[in-house]
C-alpha cells in the first residue's frame, strides 16, 4: 500500500513498518492535521491540576500550543493559545489563575470561554485610528477545542467529527481509568524529557511488552521480574489503545536459560535497600505494573505505587517532549506519599526501568535516516489480526497502533502479505 | 571552625565531588555522603511550587550505592563524558561543625561524536558536616533549572 507521500507499506497486518514513517517531514505535517486535529481525542491535563475557577495551564496538542482553563462557573474549556489578531502566544505562563487572558502584544483580551472581550483603543483616539466601525468583536474568539472529561482526565479535540469520548476510549480503557481514578487524586509534580527521535518510536516502545525484560535489565540483574512472569496486553476493539500489564513474583517457569543467548542475563545482584521495590496493594487485582497507552498522545503508568501520566508533545518528525505528571491519592498519608516519591525512581527520565527508552529511541532514529523503503520486522507474538495477548513475549499491540494510524492517515492497505 | 578554613574545605569538597563524577569514579562519589544522607535531584519548577516529585531520590547511602551498582551492572544509557563547572559556595554556618551551602553548577555532556551540550544547570543545596575534620554531605538537593532532561538521566549531577 502507498501513503500520500509515496511510501510503500508492505503488509496490511503491519508486520512491516517502513522507516519513512518515522523520518518523512511531509508525513509529520499530515499527522498534525489528520491525527492531532483529526477525529481523535488528545489528553490535555488532569482536573486535579485545575481545582479552582480561573485556574489555567498551557499544554499542547501535537505541536499546537493550547490553553486549558476552568471558567467562573467551574466549566472546563480549552483553546489554541494563539491570538486571533496577529497570531501571538496569548498565555505565556505554564500555569496560574486568571480572570481573563490578555495577549501581551496588543492587549487583545479573551474571557475564560475564549471569547474576545477587549481591544484597546478600539474606537481610536479623537475619532482617528482604531478598528473599522463595522468590526464585530463578538464573532472573534480563540480557536476552541471540544473538551470532555472522563474520571477527572481532560481530553480535547479540534475536529468537529468525532466519536463520543467514552466510545473513543472504549473498554478496557474506561475500566482501567475507573480503576486508576477510583478516588480523588493529588498532583505530586512534573518531569520532562526531550527525546531526539520520532514520537511514534515512543508509541511503539509503549506497545511492546517484549522489550521490558530485555532492554531494562535492572529487573533481570536484580531478580525482580522476568519475561516469564504472568502478564500480557489488552486492546480496545480497534486496537488503537492498549494496556500492557504484569505482576511481580509470578514467574513460575523456573527457566533462566532463555537469557543465555543474551550478553547480560548472567549473575544476580542484590540491592542494599529494597524499600523502593515494595508494592503496597491498592487495587482489587494482582497487576503490579500496568502501562496504558491511549491513541494518540498519552500513557498512564502504574509502576507499583508510582502513578503518572506521560503526555507526548510532538515537536517535529525528529523530536518530541515527554511530559510526566505524577500523582497520588488525596487521602494518602505522609508515609504513602514518601513511598510513592521513592518508587518514582523506577520510571521517569532517569528511572531504573525506563532510562533505556530514551537511548533506544535515539539509536533507532539515527540508524533509519536513509533507506526509507526498508522496514522493521514486527512478528513477535505472531501475524494477522492484532488481538489480546496473554504473554509478555509479544509486540502485537504495536501493530494495532499502526493499523489505526493508517486508517486515520488515509493510507489504503493492500492485502499483500510477507 | 575557623571561617577561612571552613571555606577552603567546602570549596575543595565541591571540586572533589565534581571531579569524582567527571573522572567516572562513581564509587568514590558515594563516599562524599554520610550513612543516612539524602541525595535528590529536583526540577526547579517543582521545587518552587512545593511539588515534591524528584528526578532521582536516594534516601540513605545504601540507595546511593545501589544507584552506582545499577549504572555499572544493569542500565544501558548514552555513552558520554561529564564535565562540571562549579561556582563559589555561598555558606551559612549553622553551628561549629555544620554548614548550609548553595553552589551553582553547570554540567556539560560530551558524546562520542565529540559534541558537547549543556546537560544541566542549577545549584547544589548542600548540608555539610565536619566529622573528624573531613567534610561529609548529610543532604544534597540538586535543584535543576534545566527541567527538561535531554534524552535521559543516568550518571549523577
Amino acid at each position: 500500500m502507498k501513503s500520500n507521500t509515496g511510501t510503500t507499506w508492505p503488509t496490511a497486518d503491519m508486520t512491516r513498518i517502513p522507516y519513512a514513517a518515522y523520518r518523512d517531514p511531509e508525513l509529520y505535517k499530515e499527522e498534525q492535521y489528520r491525527i492531532f486535529r483529526g477525529p481523535t481525542w488528545s489528553y490535555l491535563a488532569l482536573e486535579a491540576e485545575l481545582p479552582n475557577p480561573g485556574d489555567f495551564l498551557t499544554t499542547s496538542v501535537g505541536d499546537t500550543p493550547v490553553i486549558v482553563n476552568r471558567d467562573r462557573d467551574g466549566v472546563l474549556h480549552a483553546f489554541v493559545n494563539r491570538c486571533a489578531h496577529r497570531g501571538s502566544i496569548v498565555r505565556r505562563e505554564a500555569f496560574g489563575n486568571a480572570k481573563t487572558h490578555a495577549c501581551c502584544y496588543h492587549q487583545w483580551t479573551y474571557n475564560l470561554r475564549g471569547d474576545l472581550v477587549g481591544i484597546p483603543f478600539k474606537n481610536g483616539v479623537k475619532g482617528r485610528g482604531g478598528m473599522p466601525n463595522d468590526f464585530d468583536m463578538s464573532k472573534i474568539c480563540l480557536q476552541k477545542l471540544v473538551v470532555e472529561s472522563y474520571r477527572g482526565v481532560i481530553f480535547g479535540t479540534l475536529s468537529d467529527s468525532f466519536e463520543p469520548l467514552e466510545d473513543y476510549l472504549d473498554k478496557p480503557i474506561t475500566d482501567h481509568l475507573d480503576r486508576l481514578m477510583h478516588k480523588p487524586i493529588k498532583i505530586l509534580g512534573y518531569q520532562r524529557q526531550y527525546i531526539h527521535g520520532n514520537w511514534k518510536l515512543y508509541t511503539d516502545n509503549l506497545r511492546d511488552p517484549n522489550h521490558g525484560g530485555l532492554l531494562h535489565m535492572f529487573q533481570i540483574r536484580f531478580g525482580i521480574a522476568r519475561l516469564s512472569n504472568w502478564g500480557g496486553a489488552r486492546l480496545d476493539k480497534k486496537g488503537r489503545h492498549n494496556i500492557s500489564f504484569t505482576a511481580e513474583g509470578t514467574d513460575d517457569s523456573g527457566e533462566t536459560k532463555d537469557y543465555d543467548a543474551t550478553s547480560r542475563g548472567e549473575g544476580r545482584l542484590t540491592l542494599k535497600d529494597t524499600s523502593m521495590l515494595k508494592y503496597l496493594p491498592e487495587y482489587p487485582d494482582r497487576m503490579t505494573l500496568s502501562i496504558m497507552s491511549i491513541f494518540p498522545n498519552v500513557v498512564f503508568q502504574q509502576i507499583g505505587n508510582s502513578l503518572a501520566t506521560r503526555q507526548i508533545r510532538t515537536r517535529s518528525e525528529n523530536e518530541f517532549e515527554l511530559y510526566w505528571t505524577y500523582y497520588g491519592y488525596a487521602d494518602d498519608d505522609e508515609k504513602m506519599t514518601r513511598h510513592r516519591l521513592k518508587q518514582a525512581n523506577l520510571a521517569g527520565p532517569g528511572g531504573y526501568i525506563s532510562m533505556e527508552d530514551g537511548e533506544a529511541i535515539e539509536l533507532v532514529h539515527k540508524a533509519i535516516v536513509r533507506d526509507r523503503e526498508s522496514h522493521s520486522i514486527v512478528e513477535i507474538g505472531g501475524r494477522g489480526e492484532p488481538q489480546d495477548q496473554d504473554t509478555l513475549v509479544t509486540e502485537v499491540p504495536l501493530r494495532g497502533f499502526w493499523r489505526y494510524y493508517c486508517e486515520v492517515m488515509g493510507i489504503e492497505p493492500d492485502r499483500r502479505q510477507v | 571552625m575557623n571561617p577561612e578554613k571552613a571555606r577552603d574545605s567546602l570549596r575543595q569538597l565541591f571540586a572533589d565531588y565534581a571531579a569524582s563524577i567527571d573522572d567516572d569514579r562513581l564509587e568514590d562519589w558515594v563516599d562524599f555522603f554520610t550513612e543516612d544522607a539524602v541525595y535528590e535531584i529536583i526540577p526547579r519548577e517543582n521545587h518552587e511550587r512545593g511539588l515534591p516529585i524528584t528526578l532521582l531520590l536516594c534516601d540513605g547511602k545504601d540507595m546511593i550505592r545501589d544507584r552506582v551498582v545499577s549504572l555499572r551492572e544493569a542500565n544501558i544509557y548514552n555513552i558520554h563524558r561529564d564535565r562540571h563547572v562549579v561556582g563559589e559556595p555561598r555558606i551559612i554556618e549553622l553551628d561549629d561543625s555544620r554548614y548550609q551551602t548553595e553552589t551553582s553548577y553547570a554540567l556539560f555532556q560530551t558524546n562520542q561524536d565529540g559534541e558537547s551540550n549543556i546537560f544541566s544547570v542549577g545549584r547544589y543545596n548542600a548540608l555539610v558536616s565536619f566529622a573528624g575534620g573531613r567534610p561529609l554531605i548529610e543532604k544534597l538537593t540538586v535543584v535543576t533549572d534545566t527541567a527538561s532532561v535531554k534524552t535521559l538521566l543516568s550518571t549523577p549531577i
